[in-house]
């Protein structure tokens, strides 16, 4: 049998579904212990089960329990839910766009909801709250994925390569009206720049509430749609004479991954390519079946972003902003799958 | 009996009518071919037969009422489609792509049972890809997945088949051995097939009935050694030809010009 089985002749792959739950549990324990006041992972697991029962720790100065539950685990599970959600968003547009170098980064859209959150911060908009920098940044997503379907569709076919070059130019536009933004906005260049670059410091738990709300919606809705969007992977014609409504589909899936990505973006600034890799690294070990690849995207995406922000913040000497250090690394990769695509198509 | 209907049907793009009043009638356990030129309108018909497209005037009716009127997945049940081309975005194995045939009887969270596994099996063998099963799609020659996306739709187990130009990139054996798999089922299983073919002697070999498109009207519609005969022919597709009866292939055969003078 060739590795590429998927659920529908081996099942669920359950055993790697809790092989990486437990690799994700661990690894939130061992982060919020490292850092400047180190802490042993024992002593982090009493924190924590304290910390959900409200009850205080025994024992342990106060400092401690301080570090890790209000500084360390808000920042922790923002980086881990903010992965898993935008891992997520990645198996979704790479499944319904056909293209699998299709993720919020490349299409343009984490800049559209960068540039959206900007703006309202330049004119200060503020009319619902803490909503109001994720709702303008949603709504920068969702027209920055029509003007890029637009700009790449010809005779209402959309092709690979010039979706993702209709993306990097839209996002290059957008980047460059960050930068314009920042420009006028003397006194917020810092927050702007944030939204530029990434960072999960200052992480509060309101921001773990958003994006886990985000992120396990659209892993909720790409479970509920996962054999429709495997049917769809065949094409438009074949897909609807299999009863699938693809329009429907592809309008909710789109609305639903330029969320959570707005979302992610909103609390996180742009951090790229991690919608990329991680449904590539998936599909590798699980095959093409999304109703494995959006969880096991989920958990993955939490883990590599979940280590990402731990070099940064505990292991490197001065923190790199997040969305360097994940450009630096999927960069390339993303020029791997591309040069490989290329090759296939050849 | 009387399976589908189209009624008066039109269908135009903005500023340009593809099919005007077209009137058919396709009854169970029939094999129908759809012969026309480039650009005649096949394969509009067809998504329109399926309801992949809407009709801009008139309907077409499933044992009586109107398309529309079906749910989704209850038209899937109903009737399948072997499309004239087939990509896969990402590679599926061969095994998964004919099971996809089974979705329509599926829960959404449910999983193919023991009857389900069985009727791909043998899908995949009529066709002859039970060998590729685990090979995956995007790794595929043309031919091989044109087989796949026929064995799908076999899977698909439904009473009308609609196969657009379904052979077009097969060689000559797995052309005969798809048509016969798919003539089979309508003789013994009261399958109705509608086909639009660019081979003529394969329409003639084949179809109970043909109907003859051209300029998106149902020039003709009748037994092969009635609709295609030389006059007809050489209206529709402008090419000088004899027919009539060859006994070696056992239908009524036609036998085109080809050199140009």
């Amino acid at each position: 049998m060739s590795g590429n089985q998927s659920v529908m002749k081996r099942g669920v792959p359950w055993l790697f579904f809790l092989f990486l739950t437990a690799s994700l549990v661990g690894l939130v324990v061992v982060s919020s212990g490292m850092g400047y006041l180190a802490i042993s992972p024992s002593q982090v697991v009493d924190i924590i089960v304290a910390g959900f029962s409200g009850q205080d720790v025994a024992g342990l100065p106060d400092t401690f329990g301080y570090v890790v539950w209000d500084v360390r685990l808000p920042r922790i599970l923002t980086a881990a839910f903010v992965g898993g959600g935008l891992a997520v968003a990645g198996v979704l547009f790479q499944a319904i766009l056909l293209n699998p170098l299709a993720d919020p980064y490349t299409l343009g859209v984490s800049s559209g909801a960068a540039f959206g959150a900007c703006l309202g911060l330049l004119v200060n908009l503020s009319f619902l709250g803490s909503c109001s920098v994720p709702l303008l940044a949603f709504s920068g997503a969702v027209t920055t994925l029509f003007v890029v379907l637009w700009l790449a569709s010809v005779d209402g076919r959309l092709g690979t390569n010039t979706l993702i070059l209709s993306g990097v130019i839209v996002a290059a536009i957008l980047s460059a009206g960050i930068g314009f933004i920042k420009h006028l906005a003397d006194e917020q260049v810092g927050v702007i720049i944030f939204w530029l670059m990434g960072s999960f410091a200052s992480k509060t738990w309101l921001d773990v509430a958003m994006t886990a709300a985000a992120g396990c919606f659209a892993l909720a809705v790409a479970l509920f749609y996962g054999r429709d969007l495997n049917i769809m992977a065949l094409g438009h014609r074949t897909s609807e004479s299999l009863g699938v409504d693809t329009s429907r589909t592809r309008k909710i899936l789109l609305v639903c991954g330029t969320l959570v990505t707005a979302t992610c973006v909103a609390v996180s600034g742009i951090i790229g390519f991690i919608g990329l890799i991680t449904p590539h690294l998936m599909r590798f070990i699980l095959g093409p079946d999304n109703r494995s690849l959006a969880p096991a995207s989920f958990l993955a995406g939490a883990i590599l972003l979940l280590i990402a922000d731990t070099i940064t913040r505990a292991v490197l000497p001065s923190e790199v902003p997040i969305g360097v250090l994940t450009a630096l690394i999927g960069g390339p990769f993303f020029c791997y799958i591309f040069r490989k695509k290329q090759q296939e198509q050849g | 009996m009387t399976l589908l209907e189209v009624d008066h049907l039109s269908f135009h793009y903005p500023g340009r009518e593809v099919l005007h009043e077209i009137s058919l009638v396709l009854e169970s356990g029939k094999f129908y071919g759809l012969l026309g030129s480039n650009g005649s309108g096949k394969t509009t018909l067809l998504d329109l037969m399926i309801g992949n497209l809407r009709p801009t005037n008139g309907g077409v009716f499933l044992h009586g009422k109107p398309l529309p009127s079906y749910p989704r997945r209850k038209l899937a049940r109903e009737m399948a489609l072997i499309p004239q081309e087939f990509r896969a975005g990402f590679d599926f194995s061969v095994f998964e792509v004919v099971l996809m045939g089974r979705h329509p009887y599926i829960p959404r969270f449910g999983a193919p049972d023991e009857d389900d596994l069985t009727i791909v099996q043998e899908a995949m063998e009529a066709i002859g890809v039970a060998e590729l099963a685990d090979r995956p799609v995007t790794a595929l020659s043309g031919g091989e997945k044109q087989r796949v996306i026929a064995a799908r739709a076999l899977a698909q187990n439904t009473p009308l088949l609609i196969m657009d130009e379904a052979t077009a990139n097969l060689d000559v054996l797995h052309t005969r051995q798809i048509f016969n798999v798919v003539k089979k089922r309508v003789k013994k299983e009261s399958m109705t097939v509608i086909a639009a073919i660019h081979n003529l002697n394969q329409a003639a070999a084949f179809c109970d009935e043909i109907f003859l498109l051209k300029g998106g009207k149902i020039f003709a519609r009748g037994l092969a050694e009635d609709i295609l005969v030389p006059e007809k022919i050489f209206d529709v597709f402008g090419v000088r030809c004899r027919t009539g009866w060859n006994e070696f292939s056992g239908s009524h055969q036609v036998s085109l010009q080809w050199k140009m003078s």
